[in-house]
């Protein structure tokens, strides 16, 4: 069976667990840098503030484990505050820096009532794709500086990055584990491509 | 753009769905997980729990239906009723519901609100107010609408929000179970006034309904519990019409 390392820094992680169980994959534990194997693809999810994440992953000395994981080439999903993380700061936590795997900042919705929630349609950025309904929970959404990462594009008061993909990084900023047959699907296709 | 939510609200006590008019005559409908699932296949956005159970052993049972509800359903659901300690929240939570609704408990203590959305995030903290009309504003009810609180509804939901609410949910108590539709003044005061989304409830028996309290009164999402269960329209034939007629849902 495959296995996948499931950072576990806070947040209820069990409906993306049980999506990915739903895919025939054995989802591991990682709570601090001793359970992370190396070898195993990543999963990072999120919610809960970006400054307190990225502390939970200072304090556990994970950080560097997900850098060197990922600079090493390991497939890595990252979801929701998960995808923030990859960035290098927030508005969220001025001060903070965050993992930096992906050039660019996260902002502030400044237009609409904040969180968004709720079903968005997202539109790919790339040829093969196709759009569907999301669910989103957020206040903050990212900015790559390079806009070539950007996998898929939502409007909310205006156009948002939904999704980015650069080498063996992907990450959602929605989330597929509760955007059913769409979400399932985007999963498995990621799952599939291990 | 983001959608306009549908919402059934099924009510559950000691762990199955019952049916009756304000909690009372109730009689047994049928399995959470069983409704939860056709509700799913019907193009439902999210679900509503009410926990109604009276018993510790019904609470008990609640949180195995959650888990049970949670194994199956590929849509976020909510949980409400009950819940008056960040303790219970976290225990909804951890069993997998992705959000939880406070009513009475903290209306008589605030600072749950602060508690649970430090603890678990303003993303999963529901404020709901049932609103009962007093003159030209609106009055808190508390325990399922029995007591009146004194507080006035707009006041406690701006307040809610500044603590960490990261949705209302209001129901009209003067609409709620008479099919005459949404409270639009009430929604549309509520949704244009406050930061986050508010999910207009009481009153809904058709999908001009549904229409008004979107396009008249503004709201984020609409809630509905007899309208589905009764089997007078389905959610999708609501979102159909919707759609017919301009908003923005998932279909």
């Amino acid at each position: 069976m495959r296995e996948i390392d499931l950072v576990a820094v806070g947040g209820n992680l069990g409906s993306i667990r049980r999506a990915f169980e739903r895919l025939g994959v054995k989802m591991r534990t990682v709570l601090r840098s001793c359970d992370f194997s190396g070898d195993r693809p990543v999963v990072l999810p999120g919610v809960g503030a970006f400054g307190a994440t990225m502390n939970s992953l200072e304090r556990t000395g994970l950080s560097p484990c997900i850098v060197g994981a990922v600079k090493a080439g390991m497939p890595f999903l990252g979801v929701c505050v998960g995808m923030q993380l990859l960035f290098d700061s927030s508005e969220e936590s001025p001060g903070v820096r965050g993992l930096g795997i992906i050039p660019g900042e996260v902002v502030r919705f400044s237009r609409g009532k904040v969180p968004q929630i709720g079903w968005n349609m997202i539109e790919p950025a790339r040829p093969g794709l196709e759009a569907g309904y999301a669910y989103f929970v957020n206040s903050f959404h990212c900015v790559p500086r390079d806009p070539e990462a950007v996998l898929y594009r939502g409007n909310y008061h205006g156009r948002f990055c939904a999704a980015v993909a650069r080498d063996n990084v992907t990450a959602y900023q929605f989330h597929p584990e509760k955007s059913m047959e769409f979400g399932q699907g985007l999963l498995g296709r990621w799952v599939d491509a291990l | 753009m983001l959608c306009k939510r549908i919402i059934p609200c099924l009510d559950v006590a000691e762990g199955r769905t019952v049916k009756g008019i304000r909690f009372q005559e109730l009689r047994d409908v049928g399995d959470p997980v069983e409704q939860a699932c056709a509700y799913q296949s019907q193009g439902a956005d999210e679900l509503v729990f009410l926990d109604i159970s009276a018993t510790n052993e019904g609470r008990e049972a609640m949180l195995n239906a959650v888990e049970a509800v949670a194994a199956r359903l590929m849509m976020p659901f909510t949980v409400g009723g009950g819940v008056s300690s960040v303790e219970r929240a976290s225990r909804l939570l951890e069993r997998g519901a992705d959000k939880v609704a406070v009513n009475t408990a903290a209306v008589e203590r605030p600072e749950l609100i602060d508690e649970i959305a430090s603890c678990n995030g303003s993303q999963c903290c529901i404020l709901a107010i049932d609103a009962r009309r007093k003159g030209s504003s609106w009055e808190v009810l508390t325990h399922g609408g029995r007591r009146s609180s004194g507080r006035d509804a707009f006041e406690w939901a701006k307040e809610a929000v500044s603590r960490g609410a990261g949705e209302i949910l209001l129901t009209s108590w003067d609409r709620d179970g008479t099919l005459s539709g949404f409270d639009l003044n009430l929604t549309r005061i509520f949704s244009t006034g406050l930061p986050v989304p508010v999910i207009a409830s009481g009153g809904a028996a058709g999908p001009e309904h549904f229409l008004k309290v979107f396009k008249e009164a503004r709201a984020d999402a609409a809630l509905a519990a007899s309208i589905f269960h009764d089997g007078r329209f389905t959610v999708r034939e609501i979102k159909e019409e919707l759609k017919r007629n301009g908003v923005e849902v998932r279909l």
